[in-house]
């Protein structure tokens, strides 16, 4: 043992230098802000937090800064639909329950993703038309995001592009058997919405389905042929590498 | 001890030359009229020979099976088929598997392996409390993960777990006339418990002799103060064990004489959930087994099935898994395996546990940009990966590598060699001899710290590690302070690894086979092992030719790694035993699974 302990010094020197590392980033930062003596959270702080250059330990003030989640983040499930639009291409909203028409639900009923979930969390019942026949359409769609395991798998399964994973992180609730059982009217949300939360997949998806669309149109063999080619090339499109930076403004 | 000399690390093709076929050619040499069948998956072996048999593989020079992997059961309709899997530390290669089929099914009995192999007697009672497979000689034969109030063999067939709904997923009440039932409403809580015949709860009391299984310790290092024994029980509602992990203590003053592992606060029961679930459904639930680990034990899980199924993954995806498995790494050893452990040596949550979860950030800020997920990732897919890992992905990581990760490996290094107080905590504490780890089949950087230079990525290599240029390092004494040490070298050589790859990694397709979530995968049976930050993980996969794996067995590198606790604790001060238990850097999720 020795009497001096250099060792355990040259340690502190590591947490002095870490210490102080992170102060002149955030107070530059907040200078040029002009938030140096307030509380009020700003968003570069949350821009340096992301980056591979930062210095120091940052906090990000949640939930008065928020993260934007990347492309590809999942949580829950929803399921998409097309929104009725008008002649100015919005969707029209529906003034006594002040919700977006729906033009037409994705969701054929089929079950997969029923079958793939891999805790069991997806309820459906096919709807039965007047003949008595079932219809390519769920009368009742549940999903237990209790139980929900976030994994994925239903959307990427879903043929038909119904199924979607949500970025809605805050779930929280005081009361688990009915406000976390989604059910068909919760479940629902607009192909705008998809949009705004996953651009280069919708996108893709969109490419996808124009030149399915147009093969269908032209005509057999050799149209459907470049039209799978389109459709698989648009399917390996990932979204870019943005910095998180982008903060929600929460 | 045996080292792995260069020439030596690359196995393959020696690994050839024994399979299940060639050692039974030798062993019926060895041992008179021990094999029963033998094939390149296996030998079955006479039950009464078994203990010979393992004696014989362990001792016989040219063959060396040193190396406990695992002892599992497999229920079928009119056996139990014990399943014993055995490596080499000095040949590497793949293990060899060894079977005993026990007819009886109303009382299966087998010879206990413990005395060849001291890292059998823990996973034997994995085994009995599983199966009901009962163990001949054992020294501690008890239920591990259960309680002594739990009716019945959870993993046997016949065995309906309290919410049954059916054998198979996908569930039949879901589609098409899926309403939706709370499952608590369907089987109420109270009609689904039995207890043994002759059991009250209310009068049951906790086994609290001292069983002491661990052999070699010296009796004379436990001072005898003329003072009464006391039992104190840690955990499991302990900040300091990782989790929901239990032991109990036998202390002398404030010296450890005895030291019980205490298991199962977290256990779910992840096999029978895996033999309910279609194989791709395993996926997401693997990432719950070592949660800092993800990635490594999706990627044990699919290489498994991959095997099964026989198909590869294309060149890219193969350079992703290689990529994100290496971060995992650096991940769980910063956080884990050195940040986790300065904590409970007293440095409570100040220095290296906050820089270790700087870098664990943006790693994993680069897991959910391509994974979509921070830690339950699900990633990886039979036959290659989920997508491609978006544009300028790869540079981020390669910044990360190039520029900050050396860095922060070079000050946590800075931190800790020559730190007096460290030194003093973690020199000569904690210490398990190289001969005693492989014993005990401990494995990854445990094993390694104490001299032996076993690295599957090296010794058995799976994915394209045999491409990779790096070190195997290894500790010399076996101590926390190696312990630690070793894991900071490692992440070094992950960046080495890291920076190879990143540099490499081709363009093309990530995925071989056309997705599907239902498919039958030929009969069959496979033992696919991983190094992963906390050893090797090992699924063992028994195929029926159906959607569903017929067994579906996990061996959990620390959860074996944990039977050695008493070893290196017993003679050492309670203060001690926290900093041995975090060196041995135990996650509960994959413990308990």
């Amino acid at each position: 043992m020795k009497i001096f302990p250099t060792g355990t010094l040259k340690g502190m020197w590591v947490i002095m230098r870490r210490f102080l590392r992170s102060y002149p980033n955030d107070i530059s930062e907040r200078r040029k802000a002009g938030v140096l003596f307030k509380t009020t959270p700003d968003t570069a702080v949350a821009a340096e937090r992301a980056s591979v250059q930062q210095q120091g330990l940052i906090t990000v003030e949640y939930p008065e800064v928020k993260l934007k989640p990347p492309e590809n983040f999942r949580f829950v499930p929803f399921l998409v639909y097309e929104p009725v639009l008008d002649a100015a291409g919005k969707p029209i909203v529906n003034a006594a329950t002040g919700k977006e028409e729906i033009g037409y639900e994705r969701c054929t009923a089929c079950g997969i993703c029923a079958k793939v979930c891999p805790p069991q969390c997806i309820w459906i019942v096919r709807a039965v038309g007047d003949d008595g026949k079932p219809k390519p359409k769920a009368a009742e769609f549940y999903i237990d995001i209790d139980v929900c395991m976030n994994c994925g798998l239903c959307a990427e399964f879903c043929p038909f592009d119904a199924i979607k994973m949500d970025n809605d992180y805050e779930l929280a609730g005081y009361e688990r058997h009915i406000n976390h059982v989604y059910d068909l009217d919760t479940l629902l949300k607009s192909t705008t919405y998809y949009e705004s939360i996953k651009p280069t997949d919708y996108a893709a998806e969109e490419a996808a389905r124009l030149a399915k669309e147009e093969a269908k149109a032209k005509k057999p063999a050799a149209a459907a042929k470049t039209a799978t080619a389109a459709a698989s090339a648009a399917k390996a499109a990932t979204p870019t590498m943005k910095s998180n930076a982008e903060t929600d403004e929460g | 001890m045996a080292v792995l000399s260069p020439e030596q690390t690359k196995p393959v093709e020696q690994s050839k030359a024994f399979d299940g076929e060639s050692v039974a050619a030798l062993l019926k040499e060895g041992v008179d009229g021990a094999v029963v069948s033998a094939s390149s998956a296996g030998i079955v072996v006479q039950n009464d020979k078994l203990i010979a048999t393992l004696q014989w593989l362990k001792q016989s020079p040219d063959l060396a099976y040193d190396y406990f992997n695992s002892v599992t059961a497999v229920d079928w309709p009119d056996k139990f088929e014990v399943v014993y899997h055995v490596s080499s530390t000095s040949r590497g290669g793949p293990p060899l598997a060894l079977k005993v089929n026990l007819n009886d099914k109303e009382n299966p009995v087998v010879d206990s392996a413990g005395s060849v192999y001291y890292g059998a007697i823990q996973q034997e009672r994995e085994v009995y409390d599983f199966f009901g497979v009962k163990f001949a000689g054992h020294p501690n034969l008890r239920r591990i993960f259960m309680w002594e109030g739990f009716e019945g063999y959870p993993l046997r067939k016949s065995y309906k777990e309290a919410y049954y709904e059916q054998d198979r997923k996908p569930f039949e009440t879901r589609w098409d006339q899926g309403h939706h039932i709370i499952i608590e409403d369907r089987v109420p809580w109270h009609d689904n418990v039995i207890y043994p015949k002759d059991f009250d709860p209310t009068t049951y009391k906790q086994i609290r002799e001292i069983v002491r299984v661990a052999p070699n310790i010296n009796e004379g290092d436990v001072k005898a103060l003329k003072t009464q024994p006391v039992v104190v029980s840690i955990g499991p509602q302990h900040p300091s064990t990782h989790g929901v992990f239990r032991m109990n203590v036998t202390l002398d003053g404030e010296t450890v004489m005895a030291l019980e592992p205490i298991f199962g606060y977290l256990h779910r029961n992840h096999e029978k959930i895996g033999e309910r679930n279609m194989y791709i459904m395993n996926t997401p639930f693997t990432d719950r087994l070592d949660y800092l680990a993800g990635m490594c034990m999706e990627t044990g899980y699919v290489i498994g099935v991959e095997k099964l199924m026989g198909v590869k993954p294309p060149e890219r995806a193969e350079y992703l898994r290689v990529i994100m498995n290496e971060f995992t790494r650096i991940v769980s050893h910063m956080f884990g395996g050195i940040g986790q452990v300065y904590s409970d040596l007293g440095a409570f949550f100040t220095p290296i546990v906050i820089y270790g979860l700087e870098e664990r950030e943006l790693i994993i800020d680069l897991f959910e940009a391509a994974s979509g997920s921070r830690m339950m990732c699900n990633y990886m897919r039979f036959g290659g990966v989920w997508r491609d890992v978006p544009e300028g992905w790869l540079d981020i990581a390669r910044e990360l590598v190039d520029n900050r990760l050396p860095k922060v490996a070079d000050e946590m290094e800075k931190y800790l060699v020559h730190n007096e107080i460290f030194d003093i905590r973690a020199k000569n504490i904690g210490v398990l001899p190289a001969d005693l780890a492989v014993s005990y089949g401990v494995s990854g950087p445990m094993l390694r710290a104490s001299g032996v230079k076993y690295d599957l990525r090296r010794a058995d290599p799976y994915s394209i590690y045999d491409r990779f240029d790096f070190d195997v390092p290894v500790g010399a004494n076996g101590d926390i302070y190696d312990r630690m040490f070793l894991r900071i070298k490692e992440i070094r050589e992950s960046i080495k690894i890291l920076r190879q790859a990143l540099r490499d990694i081709p363009n093309g397709e990530t995925m071989s086979i056309k997705k599907a979530y239902s498919f039958k995968t030929p009969k069959g049976e496979v033992y696919a092992h991983i190094e992963a930050p906390r050893g090797e993980f090992g699924w063992y996969l028994v195929s029926d030719n159906t959607t569903t794996p017929y067994r579906y067995h996990v061996r959990a590198g620390d959860f074996v790694n944990l039977a050695t606790m008493e070893q290196m604790c017993v003679g050492h001060k309670i203060g001690d035993l926290v900093g041995v238990l975090g060196s041995v850097d135990i996650i509960m999720g994959s413990v308990d699974r």
